[in-house]
């Protein structure tokens, strides 16, 4: 498999090469070339309407960086296989920047070739990095429940059996954070919204996915959403039982031309473009950044027609107060068992540090996460 | 069963997830057994199926009708179940060798072609209510049914019917268990395994088609998650037999339904056990149907496996 890999990113190498040369606007671009050479790589297929898909777009944005030139693969397994991507990305290309853009990346990918490479600097797309991780390695982050909670917000309002389906990957804190986000949303225009989650246990599963998405929609759920790395076949299938969706990581209105409220979308160009432009002026790169609303790292997709006026007064709202700096985690909230998480009165940042590490889902959420 | 919602939630599921999930595996099964019983093995019917799958996205997107794509997944199909039957005439040429290039041969090339389609939606098939004298929703989605579920049925059917009573199923079975016998025929082995191939892989490639234009019902590359693969082991399973092929596709439609169903009534506990549903029911029927003092009951005496 690897060598297929290889031999088609050579392909793609050598014809971009060539298309290069061809243009005599690519000489002057050559000349520039040696300024920074952004490789990126994917989990999956760029146009997944998903995770891949958001950071592709981004990818597209920063190539009309002048002087920044970009080099991309897809369908990187979290293997081994993205440690040769990215040394060829190195050794082959020139890079000296590298995002790596799938959770399992990082440990111990990244950590490895950050060790093994001091010069390149390599920025990982998961609240990962921590103090004594190699200082050329990072994270970057964009904290997407608040999109969710917004999204929550509209699905509150939106649904009428007061049930929502949440059809998620896997059980990881990020996950967790956005069901957890999801349903206070939801609660907060209205008290009796409850979530049912099923995990499929991949990030990629089409005929998973769909199972589940007809198992929420068979036990009463009106609106659908979900955390998976593509979530085509669930807006899809949504669509078709003629129930109400929000999206995730990329814009799938376009899927669900009836029932598409919102979605939740990641912003990368934000942070990408930041951080070349810190590297033309030579300033080093932040270890860790992240950002919701506040810094532009998310954004939520524009209204479909599920989208009652209701609905979009209270979503804007809830995404003026968030940008704000209003918390979304505001007590009492209790977890799935019953121990409580805040007390009344109390609160949480929306950039409290513990949340990165959500294990639990509160009460409200039927699921669970073993 | 009396009464109680979320057991009659989890059947329920069961049943509609086994005739929704079940059609890929109905085909492929049906498509491997007709080649298996010419005496070869296909494993290449993984890379047919994701093929399939892609061409048939295709052709629905730009001529506008599945059904045409239906078509073509089938003739790709057999395309590739000529290749591996020219190629395993060949002397010294390994089946199982040739099925496994062929199968990381056609994703790869899927794949490849399949990059434009990931983003376009096709028109999709269309499916027949059967469930219109019922009040309950979750029954009236159940029988929604696709006819290529239908065509399955009647091509398990006819091909038991075939195999057993006409003059071609007989020559197709005396070349899968005794090549000597049908060459003292007069048969020509090599012939028959190719076209009994190249219908397997038409069989195949519209099992393709029914993933990409029926359920989940878009293409996208991690759309078979192994369907073609299983659905080899459930030819074992199913001793060679077209209608026992039928049942055993049901079985692992309605296994691959277990997992969300149970989820969806509040039972999730362990889910990763009962996703995994599928995959264990594959490795427990191998164990089960396997012996090693006799070649498994029903399989055809010229594979490579058993002789």
């Amino acid at each position: 498999m690897s060598k297929f890999q290889l031999s088609r990113r050579s392909l793609l190498q050598s014809s971009a090469a060539g298309l290069t040369l061809l243009s005599s606007a690519g000489l002057s671009r050559l000349a520039h070339a040696g300024d920074l050479t952004v490789g990126i790589v994917y989990v999956g297929p760029r146009d997944d309407f998903g995770w891949n898909q958001a950071h592709a777009v981004a990818a597209a944005a920063l190539k009309d960086v002048p002087g920044v030139t970009v080099v991309e693969e897809e369908n990187v397994p979290e293997t081994i296989a993205v440690q040769k991507s990215m040394e060829s990305m190195i050794n082959l290309d020139g890079a000296n920047l590298i995002f790596a853009t799938s959770f399992g990346y990082y440990k111990p990918f990244v950590l490895d070739l950050a060790a093994k490479y001091p010069d390149v600097e390599f920025r990982h797309a998961a609240p990962l990095w921590t103090e004594g991780d190699p200082k050329n390695a990072g994270s970057y982050f964009g904290y997407l429940d608040q999109a969710h909670y917004v999204d929550g917000v509209a699905a509150g309002l939106s649904t009428t059996s007061n049930k929502l389906g949440f059809v998620a990957a896997k059980p990881i804190g990020t996950v967790l954070r956005n069901i957890n986000s999801f349903l206070l949303g939801a609660r907060k225009v209205n008290p009796d919204a409850t979530v049912q989650v099923i995990f499929t246990g991949e990030w990629s599963m089409p005929v998973r996915e769909a199972e589940a998405a007809n198992a929420l929609v068979d036990a009463g759920c009106d609106v659908l959403t979900c955390h998976v790395d593509g979530p085509k076949v669930v807006i899809e299938t949504a669509e078709s039982r003629g129930i109400k969706c929000c999206g995730h990581n990329a814009s799938q209105a376009p899927l669900a031309p009836k029932g598409f409220i919102t979605g939740a979308e990641y912003k990368w160009e934000t942070i990408y473009k930041m951080f070349a432009a810190d590297l033309a002026e030579g300033k080093a790169l932040p270890n860790f950044t992240g950002g919701g609303f506040d810094k532009d790292f998310v954004r939520n997709t524009p209204y479909g027609a599920g989208a009652t006026e209701k609905a979009i007064a209270a979503a804007d709202a809830a995404r003026a107060d968030v940008k704000a700096g209003k918390p979304i985690f505001v007590g009492p909230i209790n977890k799935q068992d019953g121990t409580p998480l805040l007390a009344a009165g109390e609160s949480f940042d929306n950039y409290e540090p513990s949340l990165d590490q959500t294990d639990y889902l509160i009460e409200g959420v039927s699921g669970s996460i073993t | 069963m009396t009464g109680d919602p979320g057991l009659m939630t989890v059947l329920l599921a069961m049943f509609a997830g086994a005739i929704r999930v079940s059609t890929p595996f109905l085909f492929v099964s049906l498509g491997e057994m007709l080649t298996e019983k010419s005496g070869r093995i296909n494993l290449g019917l993984e890379g047919t199926l994701v093929f399939g799958a892609m061409s048939a996205y295709a052709i629905s997107y730009h001529t506008g009708s599945p059904w045409l794509g239906v078509l073509v997944a089938g003739i790709c199909g057999s395309a590739f179940g000529a290749l591996h039957g020219y190629l395993c005439k060949l002397p010294k040429v390994n089946d199982i060798a040739i099925g496994i290039s062929l199968m990381l041969f056609g994703t790869g090339l899927a794949f490849f072609f399949g990059k434009a389609y990931i983003q376009p939606s096709a028109p999709r098939l269309p499916s027949i209510s059967f469930g219109g004298w019922s009040d309950h929703p979750g029954i009236r989605q159940a029988l929604e049914i696709n006819p290529l579920f239908l065509l399955g049925i009647a091509l398990a059917i006819f091909l038991w019917w075939g195999l057993k009573n006409t003059r071609y199923g007989l020559i197709v079975r005396t070349t899968g268990d005794s090549a000597p016998a049908a060459l003292a025929l007069g048969i020509n082995v090599n012939r028959v395994r190719l076209l009994a191939t190249m219908a397997g892989g038409f069989f195949a490639g519209i099992g393709g088609s029914f993933l990409s234009l029926y359920y989940p019902g878009s293409w996208t590359e991690g759309l078979s998650s192994g369907q073609g693969l299983m659905a080899v082991a459930l030819v074992i399973f199913a001793r060679w037999h077209p209608i026992h092929c039928f049942w055993a596709a049901l079985l692992f439609g309605a296994a691959g339904a277990l997992g969300p169903a149970l989820q969806s009534i509040g039972i999730s506990r362990g889910y990763h056990f009962f996703n995994a549903a599928p995959y264990i029911l594959t490795l427990f029927i191998m164990i089960v149907s396997t012996s090693p003092r006799r070649s498994l009951k029903g399989a055809p005496g010229e594979l490579s496996i058993t002789k």
